[in-house]
């Protein structure tokens, strides 16, 4: 029993108690690279100028970023309908797949203004499927959400891993990989479109995904709280038997907002296979589904939230990149350990420090 | 005659070494379910014991400072779980997705800062491992079949297991009955530290000779995979440990060989079945897996 | 102080409890005020109060669930310090909670030795835990069989489960927290005898209650509680319900408020042969046949858990019906032509769940939000593919001021309301829409007086403009005062229905408990 309900400013609720909870994510990060040798003070800088030095480094750090928005979303939406999606990585590697094997069929046949949409619709088109699966099985026969979306994150990964090496693979190549697509199918590259109205960037691997990502924040903020489906979804991730008692059917609710889920994730294929990569290959998802988690937790489920989580841990894979270069003794995947960390503080233990904060607010208060 | 009893001995020997760590980690996870606390963290815990005990036992030189530093090192995440689900009644999926996550990168990162190897920990001489010691198997494997017979009467024939089922179904009944809800389940994610932390080393240590990136390959999952398909009951559990082990066993021996009427099986799909047939299981397509009805509820005393 | 007065003079039996100044706040809610409270060793004591009196909040504090934030409990004279519920065990203290604290999957045996094993193996504890069941059995003649299944028992069965695993424990001092809500009449006339024979065999009983029926039943000494403090205490001997009830209440209740006779309309919900079948196949509503008129006002009473709530979620289309027929207007529905309840909604059919915190609105939802909770796709809150948000706002607004919400705050989250506020606003939502048909389920449950008068005008009002209203409700009082005909449901049946003018509480009581009656097995 808390002394006083609902007692705390909104500032602290929403500011200060989530960046405390970051914060703490952050020191013991910094403990670890202690505890390896180096200095904190040091990684950090190193990390900065990484990320934001320079042109390229803030387009790499926007590419990273433009993934994490969109598998950060997709965990937010399944929130706020009362469901946890592990799934984006599956999803996301279903999505991908989904825009390779459209390129594979139509890249010759069609021109490149009418393969982006179509690679777009198909990434969300196959991110949903592979989500409506769990979905389905979770609102009709009660299968528990979590352990299905697990289970088929590895059905994904056996799913391509097949695909890859029986029927995807180029001609005469040793790696799993496809052919590379004709020239015509992949997204404009972001420094080709802003030198288009005079503007002179780096060489990144930024593509229109971003503006694309940038859309669907608007667009989920939009649906979750200005449209009648956004109002049921919430309803039924609250209180689901209030929702049914209103008339709600929460079933198809349930499906929807996972397909939803599964086609935000499916978007970060896009990025990778149409934006960046133009062919096929394994493990082209890399941890951003579950990264997208960290940065659903971090932003509060909120569209902006998630955006400036995105930006955080898109800054945080690039300069970990640069970190890993200059200190050879700390690897890239400091990054894996500060995002375990962020969900452990800002997800587990998010209401750890409520208490004391309530005391506090309660005494300086009177 | 013994060209259809080697392939099915050696078979049947590779089941077992491969069912070990998943009986072991089902068991935990067993554990620790009955008492109302999900866990997603068997892989994370699994992983981050065979780091600590490869670690140990390279740096020692002993394979038994080794299991004690990989029960140690998954006793105090299961002691960092229960501190976020247990004390501060926080979301116990949330935990147990931070475990696994922090663990597949602070793996590496202390691998590559402590032994330069791209992530390995050294190769260990046999004395610093468990070595077969029966019908070449390890102590280990040993222990894991005995420990289903455990498990099964510490649940149905103790106190202790009274009262775990007891909170895994209704804790205010523990709690009115002036016993520590918390205290339990406590006891119950402990446990399950202790089970993960040698299914870890197992891995590290007794199955291999050192500590590689992600060697726990997703193994924590299909523990809960199998528990959940053993309706969370330590026989069938056993049952189902014993059937994935049997599948991986097949798969390798699977690979490349065309069987005739069918061709080749692709290995992808038998390493997808166990994920598969849980999935079919839970959508109660065979038979229903009920869960214990207090899992995943932190326990908050009511104000009636 | 009083208490201190009251200590007995050495060589006299100290009284069972002694609680001397108890004092318990909840963030804001002041729950207990510098309570002193003594009881008598082997006497039946009742503590009366409305809901929120804190009745239930002085008996978990003596039972160890809460700690006290000032005051001393004595039990036989001796100050002691309960932390938790073991210390109160220890004691010989015993408690049947309201919700039973039983394991469904457990056996009684199991149940009643879980906390008291006697020893780390079960089975030498097994053994002398059924030996002594079957003594407690003997003395006690609770009628449980050892072996059953928790889940498997009907409820009074289980709540003397939850006796057993009192005495099991040795029990001095039994505390029994509104025992007989979940009870048949006759269920309830054994559960006095046992605490007769609990009485006549030493045993100091505590029973919480708002019946006062049952406290002139069963009682000899009476204290009533009221905001958190004890305004009363009685010999039940000296006293009369009228009394009592004017101490609970704090000024003269007078429910029958003057109604002007109804004037039946034509039909507008017929139920005919209505049968449902829960999850797990049994059977919950049977043979339910009864018409529904604008203009009155048709009670429905009954022990909860006869059939209530599955007749609610049938008429406003939650609940698939298994045969039978409904007619709600020209809209027939039957088990091959199933409705929803977005469906009935469109019908003119307005339903105020039984639970409201749970299913009447979103808790986390702001007050906006939830009133409009059922309706979020109505024209008139809709513009294109948009939620119209003004709209939305400004009929919160409207709802807050027509039906006295307060605060008058439509961005406070629902959760942030008072349950009397929280049950005006879905009353306005649901009834602002005129309906031709209102489902009312329980709709006082837990409010205090002023906001239990101000549903009742409205729904009077809702009658006299030509609505039809069911009235389902667990008070009797309330289905009395207010209903034009009164039907009256036992084991999923109706067992009975009545006219107001030959209605009172004997016969709907003998109703209450079935016409074949477990009344004759009690």
């Amino acid at each position: 029993m808390s002394a006083r309900p609902a007692g705390l400013p909104r500032w602290v609720d929403v500011g200060l108690i989530p960046a405390c909870n970051v914060a703490l994510a952050l020191g013991v990060a910094g403990l670890i690279v202690l505890a390896i040798g180096e200095s904190p003070w040091r990684a950090i800088r190193i990390m900065v100028t990484g990320a934001l030095g320079q042109g390229e480094a803030i387009g790499y750090t926007l590419y990273y970023a433009t993934n994490y928005v969109f598998t950060g979303l997709a965990v937010a939406v399944a929130f706020h309908a009362g469901l946890f999606n592990i799934g984006g990585e599956g999803q996301a590697y279903i999505g991908g797949l989904g825009v390779g094997l459209a390129m594979l069929a139509l890249d010759r046949l069609l021109p490149g203004w009418l393969l982006a949409p179509i690679g777009l619709a198909l990434a969300a088109l196959f991110g949903a499927a592979w989500a409506a699966i769990p979905a389905w099985l979770q609102a009709y026969r009660g299968s528990h959400i979590v352990i299905t979306t697990i289970m088929f994150n590895f059905l994904a990964a056996a799913l391509i891993v097949y695909l890859m090496v029986n029927v995807l693979i180029a001609p005469g190549s040793m790696a799993a990989e496809s052919r590379e697509f004709a020239p015509a199918a992949r997204l404009p590259m972001m420094h080709e479109v802003l030198g288009m109205v005079g503007i002179k960037v780096g060489h990144t691997p930024l593509n229109l995904s971003i503006v694309i990502a940038v859309a669907a924040g608007i667009g989920v903020w939009l649906f979750l709280w200005h449209t009648p489906l956004g109002y049921e979804l919430r309803a039924v991730g609250h209180s689901e038997r209030a929702a049914v008692y209103a008339g709600i059917r929460s079933r198809r609710v349930v499906v929807a907002s996972l397909c939803l889920s599964g086609a935000l994730a499916g978007l970060a294929g896009l990025n990778e296979i149409l934006g960046v990569h133009h062919r096929l290959f394994l493990n082209f998802v890399a941890g951003a589904g579950f990264t997208g988690i960290a940065v659903a937790l971090m932003g509060r489920n909120h569209p902006i939230g998630v955006g400036l989580a995105a930006l955080l841990f898109g800054a945080l894979q690039q300069g970990g990149a640069e970190l890993a270069f200059e200190i050879p003794s700390i690897t890239r995947e400091m990054v894996v350990v500060i995002q375990g960390l962020v969900i452990l503080f800002s997800g587990a233990l998010a209401y750890w420090l409520r208490p004391s904060f309530e005391r506090l607010f309660a005494r300086g208060s009177g | 005659m013994d060209e259809l009893l080697v392939p099915l001995l050696s078979t049947l020997g590779a089941t077992l070494r491969v069912a070990t760590p998943l009986i072991l980690c089902a068991m935990a996870g067993l554990v620790s379910e009955r008492s109302g606390v999900i866990d997603i963290g068997l892989e994370g815990k699994m992983l981050a014991a065979a780091f600590s005990a490869a670690a140990m036992a390279a740096v020692s030189g002993s394979a038994w400072a080794g299991l004690g530093a990989g029960i140690l090192t998954a006793v105090m995440l299961s002691g960092v779980h229960g501190f976020a689900c247990i004390t501060h009644k926080g979301d116990q999926v949330v935990s147990g997705v931070a475990i696994n996550i922090l663990v597949s990168g602070l793996t590496i990162v202390l691998g590559m800062a402590w032994f330069q190897r791209g992530g390995q920990t050294p190769q260990l001489p046999p004395e610093a491992r468990f070595m077969p010691v029966w019908l070449g198997h390890n102590l280990m494997v040993y222990f894991a079949l005995g420990l289903v017979p455990l498990v099964a009467w510490v649940l149905g024939g103790t106190r202790f297991g009274l009262r775990l089922r007891a909170v895994g179904e209704n804790p205010q009944a523990v709690d009115t009955a002036g016993i520590s809800v918390e205290g339990l389940r406590y006891r119950a994610v402990l446990i399950g530290g202790v089970l993960t932390g040698i299914a870890g080393t197992y891995l590290a240590i007794a199955q291999n000779a050192g500590f590689s990136r992600d060697m726990s390959a997703g193994q924590g999952y299909i523990a809960l995979a199998a528990m959940i398909f053993g309706k969370w009951r330590p026989w069938p559990t056993l049952g189902a440990c014993l059937m994935f082990g049997l599948l991986d066993a097949v798969a390798i021996r699977l690979q490349g060989v065309a069987i005739a009427g069918i061709g080749e099986v692709p290995v992808q799909l038998v390493q997808a079945l166990p994920y598969a047939l849980t999935v079919i299981l839970l959508a109660g397509f065979i038979g229903k897996a009920v869960a214990p009805r207090a899992i995943g509820v932190p326990y908050v005393k009511d104000r009636t | 102080m009083a208490a201190l007065a009251a200590e007995p003079p050495a060589g006299i039996v100290p009284p069972a409890v002694s609680l001397i100044g108890i004092d318990k706040r909840f963030g804001a809610v002041h729950a207990n005020r510098a309570v002193d409270l003594t009881i008598a060793r082997g006497s039946i004591a009742g503590i009366v109060g409305e809901n929120g009196a804190g009745k239930s909040t002085l008996m978990s504090i003596l039972y160890g669930f809460y700690a006290a934030d000032a005051g001393e409990i004595r039990i036989r004279g001796r100050p002691v310090s309960i932390r938790n519920s073991s210390d109160a065990i220890a004691l010989g203290i015993g408690m049947v909670h309201q919700h039973f604290m039983l394991v469904d999957t457990f056996t009684v045996l199991e149940n009643v030795m879980l906390g008291a094993e006697g020893g780390a193996v079960l089975a030498a504890g097994l053994r002398a835990g059924r030996a002594t069941l079957e003594r407690l059995e003997r003395d006690y003649g609770l009628g449980v069989d050892p072996d059953a299944l928790v889940g498997d028992l009907p409820v009074g069965a289980q709540q003397r489960v939850e006796i057993l695993k009192a005495l099991y424990r040795g029990a001095e001092i039994l505390i029994l927290d509104e025992p007989t809500g979940v009870l048949t009449p006759a269920e309830t006339e054994q559960l006095f005898r046992i605490l007769r024979t609990l009485k006549a065999r030493g045993t100091t009983v505590i029973l919480i209650t708002h019946k006062l029926r049952e406290i002139m039943a069963v009682t000899d000494r009476v204290v009533v509680m009221r905001a958190g403090a004890v305004v009363a205490e009685r010999d039940t001997a000296a006293t009369t319900i009228e009394e009592l009830a004017e101490l609970m209440v704090g000024r003269k209740v007078r429910l029958d408020f003057a109604i002007a006779p109804c004037r039946p309309g034509p039909v507008l919900l017929k139920a005919e042969h209505l049968r449902v079948r829960d999850g797990r196949g049994v059977v919950r509503l049977d043979e339910v046949s009864f018409e529904l008129r604008a203009g009155e006002i048709v009670g429905v009473a009954g022990v909860s858990g006869n059939g209530q709530t599955e007749l609610l979620e049938v008429l406003s289309g939650i609940r698939p019906l298994e045969s039978g027929r409904l007619t709600v207007g020209d809209r027939v529905v039957t088990a091959e032509a199933p409705a929803d309840p977005a469906a009935m909604r469109a019908l003119g059919l307005a339903h105020v769940p039984e639970d409201r915190h749970r299913l009447g609105l979103v808790t986390a939802f702001a007050a906006t939000e939830s009133s409009v909770l059922g309706y979020q796709r109505d024209p008139a809150y809709v513009r294109g593919p948009f939620s119209d948000q003004p709209a939305m706002s400004r009929h919160c607004a409207g709802v807050m001021e027509r039906y006295d919400v307060r605060p008058r705050d439509p961005k406070l989250r629902s959760a942030g309301f008072s349950g009397g506020n929280q049950q005006k606003l879905i009353l306005g939502r649901e009834l602002n829409r005129e309906p031709k048909i209102l489902l009312a389920g329980q709709p006082t449950r837990g409010l205090d007086i002023g906001a239990i008068e101000f549903v009742h005008r409205r729904l009077i009002e809702r009658r006299d403009a030509g609505c039809a209203v069911l009235l389902v409700s667990v008070e009797l009082e309330e289905i009395l005062s207010l209903s034009d005909r009164i039907l009256v449901m036992c084991g999923g049946r109706i067992a009975g229905q009545l006219d107001r003018a030959e209605a009172d509480e004997r016969k709907i009581g003998l109703l209450m408990a079935g016409a074949q009656g477990t009344a004759q097995a009690a």
